[in-house]
């Protein structure tokens, strides 16, 4: 049996039916990060003696019958900027190179409290500012589809040790996109919810306002039923939300008739690749093959969404990433002389070139006299780009379109020009500015074998539509689109 | 002729509230813990950790602005002040600054020329830093977080007060209501209340404003006051000689009498100040304001012509008694025990406010609990006790709270009036002084008082003076 490519509720289920234990399942997460870590380095760190303990203490538990949930003993893999109570912590930063938290991110104990087993820490850009996983200190992450290319970014090393069969399933963080695009590029699927819908206690903020967790998987189904696990209130993060609504496999029907599915016309124009864009339309055709009402339509603002975004989330990280001084935990600079120098020298040293620079912007924007003319001036943007989501979902109970303009970029391609990265991130950032849910969905594969993602788009809480139309999508996939070909009979 | 000027102050004044808890945490805010030992993820600046807003302190703040005649944004938000210092551990202060909870009120003050209102510009909230201690032996710092993110209010003045005297009443008035609502204790020394000083001067009749500076480190009233006068001076000074006033922060020296400049307008930090992502907005209802109306307690003004006229107490001690919440809170506790509020205002008026200042304290200092104050009254009422014993034993109450029943019991100190075991005594001393009881005899009644002093003296000031006259009287006559 072929236990790396089951996906994380297949194996639940047979652990659940004793078919498979939850140790043996974590031993064969180790036996394939063994077999590949050193040509992917999907992981900052790997924790198998924890892990291993953690699979026996929770085996007890099913067998006991205290852990009944789809996700028990089921191995996962934990984006490297959420806390996690003993284990290295670094935001692939050298900053934190040292940093051992005292405490677990809500979101990983609602995992634990599920019975998972946590195999470590996934690469990632610096502080989650990248979209190739090339900013890490740590080295880069190579995209298990063809190593010649980047997984993505910013959770990158989730995304490719889901695809690589490193883990059944990982948590990521989406800030701009850097859930979805890294699954789009690595074949997953990946969702970020609703703002506010998982507790954002313990993940290390990047832009506040617009961070969220959210699973990457081997599908909708696994993604569905781990977000029903982290889709809890936490009165420890006020922009929590209470919600009631979270019964999310209930909308795994395979039934998307009558389903108003809208297509931004705007992000089907220049920069898109063709083959991106035939994925798209390919789409579109089997959603209405199966029954949903398909259109184009004009959702316009999209040219302000990147602007807005890295205003806005170089502001909040800009004083985010002030408290990395030296002073407390963390990277300090070995000479100094008096406090100004050791601040300056350890984050000089401590941060690397795409952080300082969103640092930098960030105080630029901020700073008296500018505050007015781009972060205010971004803040009402943001305000604008919601209204006009507000008017499509009038309209349609899902929008489908691109996640990224084309497929993974080989490596060292996308660092040398910044501006060019950023532009990358044209179809995921006004999701993160408008607070909505959206996901990726593997759907096709372009010439050259990388895996192309589309991307649906939900309301506010509305996350179960999404669910819906991404399941049904699934229905239609050509059966190679599904795995990397490392976990494919055929790619051994 | 020399010019007259005029002197121009605003205050901000920052007051630690007193809930239990922090601003953004669950960790104890009690003053006095091992270092660094009421602290948590968030008061620390650990990443990952969240603030979440105590409600205390919005009500704290609400409370205030309300009594001083503020509006309340019903829709009030937190901001970031960014700057860089290891007090502060994320290296920005959660604070307010676009929309502060309470704006627009006033304080009524007392002047030399009658009542003026003191504008109040706005009240905010925000969170305190932690404390730096630099050791010189070792050559390094330390910095202990358990003040870090005790809640603050801070109440910007408009520029409306003249002199020091204006700035101290206004000081007084605010102490006072924020003692009131029991939002604080606003010990000055300790740091509970803290007062900035913004002061320009004018040439008398001009309404345009000088420069101004602003003056830190002014730990009681009187560094204030002497803080106010100094850079009155200095200001003026500077004008006469044709100088022009610096905009500066300057810290006081009240040992030297003096300020020095910490920092100028050109140098200040640029704040990059932004509304904090992690906290949601605050929304304040109608429901909420009138509920924290309702629950306002009696203040001052209510309580003064409360006790005139309930307790029959007079005006000037009716101020006194309700200058201090403490004072207040004490003599209606010990009058509600011992039914007698005019034996209780005399006690506090006179034996503890001369205590408090024999030993320098102020009203907030007194810790003693009502009950014994009562239990006090109560022995020297019925006479267990005569006048100089019960002082005695109020001055061991006052330092130690201790318990006037046992007290006395224990050190045997309750009057002898037992006819036989007095008239022994002084049939001794009478027969001891036979020149005084000639004296007394021959018309210098005043003898008397040394045959008194004497039978109190034999009797270790234990007897009742009363009775010691009486069978004293009654032996002479003989």
């Amino acid at each position: 049996m072929d236990i790396q490519s089951l996906t994380a509720v297949r194996l639940g289920e047979k652990i659940k039916k004793k078919e498979l234990s939850a140790v043996e399942a974590a031993q064969a997460a180790f036996a394939q990060i063994a077999a590949c870590e050193k040509e992917y380095h999907c992981y900052v760190t790997v924790e198998e003696e924890k892990a291993m303990e953690q699979a026996e203490q929770v085996q007890k538990k099913i067998d006991g019958g205290e852990l009944t949930g789809p996700l028990a003993g089921v191995p996962v893999a934990i984006k490297d900027n959420m806390c996690t109570k003993g284990t290295l912590t670094t935001c692939s930063s050298r900053i934190l190179g040292n940093f051992v938290p005292t405490y677990t991110a809500e979101a990983v104990k609602c995992l634990e409290q599920a019975g998972a087993v946590i195999l470590g820490k996934t690469n990632m850009d610096e502080f989650a500012m990248g979209s190739t996983t090339e900013t890490s200190y740590y080295g880069v992450t190579r995209n298990p589809w063809n190593p010649q290319h980047v997984p993505g970014g910013s959770s990158g090393g989730s995304s490719a040790a889901v695809a690589a069969g490193e883990c059944f399933y990982a948590l990521g963080s989406d800030t701009g996109g850097s859930i979805r695009q890294p699954s789009s590029f690595c074949g997953v699927t990946g969702m970020k919810p609703t703002y506010g819908t998982i507790s954002r206690y313990g993940l290390i903020a990047y832009g506040s306002s617009l961070d969220q967790i959210g699973p990457v998987a081997k599908d909708v189904a696994d993604c569905a039923a781990i977000l029903e696990v982290l889709a809890v209130h936490d009165p420890k993060d006020s922009t929590s939300v209470k919600r009631e609504d979270t019964d999310f496999t209930s909308a795994l029907t395979g039934d998307v008739k009558g389903m108003k599915v809208g297509i931004p016309r705007d992000y089907l124009g220049e920069g898109l690749d063709s083959q991106v864009k035939e994925a798209v339309l390919k789409a579109a055709r089997s959603l209405e093959s199966q029954g949903a009402q398909v259109e184009e339509f004009d959702l316009s603002l999209v040219e302000y969404a990147i602007p807005a975004y890295y205003v806005i989330a170089s502001a909040e990280a800009s004083s985010n990433l002030s408290r990395f001084d030296g002073i407390k935990y963390g990277y300090r600079t070995e000479d100094y002389e008096g406090l100004h120098n050791m601040y300056k020298k350890t984050r000089s040293e401590g941060f690397g070139e795409e952080v300082k620079r969103r640092i930098m912007l960030g105080s630029f924007v901020l700073s008296s006299g500018y505050y007015d003319a781009y972060y205010l001036k971004a803040l009402r943007t943001k305000a604008l780009i919601k209204q006009a989501f507000d008017k499509a979902f009038e309209k349609y109970d899902v929008i489908l379109g691109p996640t990224a303009p084309s497929t993974a970029p080989k490596l060292g391609e996308s660092l040398e020009d910044p501006l060019k990265m950023y532009l990358g991130d044209i179809y995921t950032v006004s999701v993160n500015l408008a607070g909505l849910p959206a996901m990726s969905v593997p759907y096709g594969i372009d010439s050259q074998g990388l895996p192309i993602g589309v991307q649906l788009i939900g309301d506010s809480f509305q996350e179960k539509k999404i669910f819906r139309a991404g399941y049904g999508l699934e229905q239609t996939r050509e059966d190679q689109d599904r795995l990397a070909p490392v976990l494919r009979k055929e790619g051994r | 002729m020399a010019r007259e000027y005029e002197t121009v102050i605003g205050l901000e004044v920052h007051v630690e509230l007193a809930t239990k808890t922090k601003i953004f945490c669950g960790c104890s805010t009690e003053f006095g813990g091992e270092p660094n030992t009421h602290t948590c993820p968030v008061c620390t600046g650990m990443p990952g950790s969240l603030p979440v807003l105590n409600k205390q302190v919005v009500e704290y703040a609400m409370a205030v602005g309300l009594a001083a005649n503020c509006q309340i944004h019903q829709k009030c938000k937190f901001d970031r002040k960014n700057y860089f210092y290891p007090d502060n551990p994320q290296n920005y202060q959660i604070s307010q600054l676009y929309l502060p909870i309470c704006y627009d009120g006033w304080v009524e003050i007392e002047t030399e020329d009658g009542k003026k209102k003191v504008g109040i510009h706005e009240i905010h909230m925000e969170e305190d830093a932690g404390k730096l201690i630099h050791d010189d032996w070792e050559d390094c710092s330390l910095v202990d977080y358990n003040r870090s993110g005790v809640p603050l209010i801070e109440i910007v003045s408009e520029p409306d007060m003249r002199s020091a005297q204006e700035v101290i009443a206004y000081l007084d008035k605010l102490r006072t209501i924020i003692q009131y609502l029991g939002a604080s204790d606003c010990k000055l020394q300790e740091g509970s209340m803290r007062a900035d000083v913004n002061l320009s001067v004018r040439e008398k009749g001009s309404d345009m404003f000088g420069t101004r500076t602003e003056m830190k480190n002014l730990n009681s009233f009187k560094a204030i006051a002497r803080a106010i006068e100094g850079e009155r001076e200095r200001q003026i000074d500077l004008l006469e000689d044709g100088q022009a006033v610096v905009q500066e922060t300057r810290r006081w020296d009240d040992n030297k009498e003096c300020s020095y400049p910490m920092r100028s307008k050109e140098d200040a930090q640029d704040y990059r100040y932004f509304p904090d992502p992690d906290l949601v907005p605050v929304l304040i209802s109608d429901e909420w304001i009138d509920d924290i109306k309702s629950r306002q307690p009696e203040l001052r003004t209510e309580k003064l012509e409360r006790y005139k006229k309930e307790f029959d107490i007079p005006q000037y001690d009716a101020e006194i008694l309700t200058s201090s919440k403490k004072l207040a809170d004490i003599f209606e506790a010990s009058a509600a025990i011992c039914k007698k509020p005019k034996k209780v205002s005399n006690w506090l008026m006179g034996e503890a406010l001369r205590l408090l200042k024999e030993h320098n304290q102020e009203p907030e200092d007194l810790s003693f609990s009502p009950e014994n104050l009562a239990k006090l009254i109560q022995l020297a009422d019925g006479g267990t006790i005569n006048n100089k014993v019960a002082k005695e034993v109020f001055e061991k109450i006052y330092s130690e709270n201790i318990d006037p029943e046992q007290y006395v019991e224990e050190h045997g100190l309750k009057s002898v009036s037992d006819e036989g075991a007095l008239r022994s005594v002084i049939e001794e001393i009478v027969a001891a002084n036979p020149q005084s009881v000639e004296d007394y005899k021959g018309g210098k009644k005043k003898a008397i008082g040394f045959l008194v002093g004497q039978t109190m003296k034999a009797m270790k000031g234990k007897a009742d003076p009363g009775a010691v006259n009486k069978i004293l009287q009654e032996v002479l006559e003989k």
